[in-house]
């Protein structure tokens, strides 16, 4: 762990998650309960940086979910769906009772996100390093059209060892698209163990930077920080902005925190929900 | 055909404001007047079809019909990915125009010689597959492109290849045309191979040979009906691709025979690329010509057949 990984490191980000960033984490658990699998880890570091695009960014209308001037989230790490199904579902997008059905057959719910399918996803993801060049061609479309709109795209950490997610931010760069904001949800590891191990992403704001992006690195589970952040893009006029959301895989469950067992889980049996869920509090 | 393609983008472009046009580091001057004309929808990237696929189902997803253009073999191989889970999968209007389609590139060498990409993009669902035969029939195709749904893989020949099509056939993206009746065997071709079914068809008449010629432009979808309509009262069936062997039009094909359940025997036989790497560099004909792919090659094909 180097550079500014190490300072987010070290400073505290061992803050009490408040109620309402607990009940979507303990909704998060109630669709793992019914699927039996998930991705756990990778949906608890990003539950903050959802919520706050959900509560308090975004202009979107769940029962029209293809009104033009709405902005556009991407989930480019797709296997991070649970936290956005939990958001989709509290907005209106579809029941909440379709949560229950997570990956069973037939289910409108997958173990990642499909736009042709479900109400308020953009595009389809899950294998990484799509979701960026998909923005792109959505940022562009709203210069052309002076839509107004917004596209956000939200990359994880292990996506961006992806050359073609480095294809798109050149892209982005070269048009200046300030209407196009990429969050990374940086929670230091992959499948295999640590980013630092696997693919060492430092200097990674210096990479951002290089490439034409406005960059600012934040606490990605502090609301009130993701919140004034948000609320003042870009970061850089006429440059695309990349907000580093530095955060803790599994947040919220001590036991499953920077936890690689808990990266994905298959077979979950009751006793593993109930743990889950009195670790939440 | 390439030429013809591309001004028939520049003329939908004018009329419909849907049209963007994504280029992945083409030749000096391509579509010039295009991007002096309407640069707000003429985007030159740079070496990365990953990225260029991506951004046009980004584009596409908001409504526009999105031309991308680049070497045949970058797209279909390099961007495969992106053309599986970004266009096919959202099913949405992008129109991948792959240059040097076959042996094109023969001087090249095998990293440019795009001789699966038939067979990559028919597993693909959702997915048209056209490859006209020369500019004629490339500019009756185009003309349909623009509302025509779903994505489409456009195979560019070499350019300046001899006309053949005929405008009173008429083109209907999906739809075979049933060039030249023959009673005793049947020609199928894709792309330019049907100007050599044509020659061929001619020197087996002159040995008392009656071909006739299903031209399949699209060979995703397969125009099913018609083919099996036209195999019913053949003898023989021969297949002619530019294309390698194993799943490009004469497995599509074959696959539809084998299903049909004739009553009488066929005699079957798939001309295109064997399975190599056809490092022999020289030209596209010589090359055809080495492997079969030639009027001559199909001659004796017939006759072996019919012997």
């Amino acid at each position: 762990m180097k550079n500014s990984a190490l300072i987010f490191h070290n400073r505290s980000m061992a803050e009490v998650l408040d109620p309402r960033s607990i009940e979507l984490r303990k909704k998060i658990i109630t669709a793992l309960e019914h699927g039996r699998r998930g991705h756990i880890g990778a949906s608890f570091s990003l539950v903050e940086i959802l919520r706050v695009l959900y509560d308090k960014i975004l202009k979107f209308d769940a029962v029209a979910p293809s009104w033009p001037g709405r902005d556009r989230c991407i989930l480019s790490k797709g296997h991070g769906c649970l936290a956005l199904y939990v958001l989709l579902a509290e907005k209106g997008f579809f029941p909440e009772e379709a949560l229950y059905h997570f990956c069973q057959d037939g289910a409108l719910l997958g173990g990642h996100p499909d736009a042709t399918k479900i109400p308020g996803v953009e595009a389809s993801t899950g294998s990484l390093g799509h979701g960026l060049s998909i923005g792109v061609g959505m940022a562009v479309n709203a210069g052309y059209e002076k839509s107004g709109a917004r596209v956000f795209v939200i990359a994880g950490d292990g996506e961006c060892n992806e050359g073609s997610l480095w294809e798109a931010a050149m892209g982005a760069g070269k048009y200046g698209l300030d209407n196009l904001t990429v969050l990374v949800d940086y929670n230091k590891y992959q499948s295999y163990d640590t980013t630092s191990y696997v693919q060492e992403l430092e200097p990674f704001a210096d990479k951002w930077r290089s490439f034409g992006f406005g960059v600012i690195e934040i606490n990605g589970h502090d609301v009130t920080e993701l919140t004034d952040v948000l609320k003042h893009l870009p970061l850089k006029k006429g440059k695309p902005s990349a907000i580093i959301c530095h955060t803790i895989k599994g947040k919220g469950v001590g036991f499953a925190e920077n936890n690689l067992a808990w990266h994905h889980k298959s077979k979950i049996d009751s006793e593993m929900i109930t743990q889950l869920m009195d670790a939440l509090g | 055909m390439r030429k013809m393609c591309l001004q028939k983008i520049f003329e939908l472009a004018k009329i419909d404001k849907r049209v963007f046009f994504i280029g992945s580091d083409l030749g000096f001057e391509t579509l010039k007047e295009f991007r002096q004309e309407i640069p707000e929808r003429f985007f030159m990237e740079g070496i990365s079809e990953a990225h260029v696929i991506g951004m046009a189902a980004g584009l596409a997803l908001e409504g526009k019909v999105t031309y991308v253009n680049t070497i045949a073999t970058f797209i279909s191989r390099r961007a495969f990915e992106q053309i599986a889970v970004d266009v096919c999968m959202h099913n949405v209007p992008v129109r991948m125009i792959g240059n040097g389609g076959g042996l094109v590139y023969a001087p090249l060498g095998s990293t440019h010689l795009a001789l699966e990409d038939i067979s990559l993009m028919r597993t693909l669902p959702n997915m048209t597959i056209v490859c006209p035969a020369d500019a004629d029939e490339m500019a009756r195709f185009m003309s349909q492109t623009l509302d025509y749904p779903g994505p489409i893989y456009i195979r560019l020949a070499k350019g300046y290849d001899p006309i053949v099509s005929k405008e009173e056939y008429g083109f209907e993206i999906g739809k075979g045309i049933h060039y030249k009746t023959g009673c005793d065997a049947l020609l199928v071709t894709t792309g330019i191979t049907l100007q050599i079914a044509v020659l061929a068809a001619q020197q087996l008449k002159e040995i008392g040979i009656d071909t006739g010629i299903l031209h399949l432009h699209t060979v995703k979808p397969l125009d099913h009906v018609q083919l099996l309509d036209l195999c019913q009262e053949v003898a023989a069936i021969v297949t002619i691709e530019e294309n390698m062997l194993n799943g490009g039009l004469g497995s599509a094909v074959a696959e539809c025979l084998a299903e049909a359940n004739f009553n009488r025997v066929k005699k079957f036989k798939r001309i295109g690329i064997p399975d190599i790497f056809p490092d022999f560099y020289g030209s596209q004909a010589e090359i055809m010509q080495r492997l079969g792919i030639s009027p001559g090659g199909v001659v004796e094909t017939i006759r072996q057949l019919l012997r």
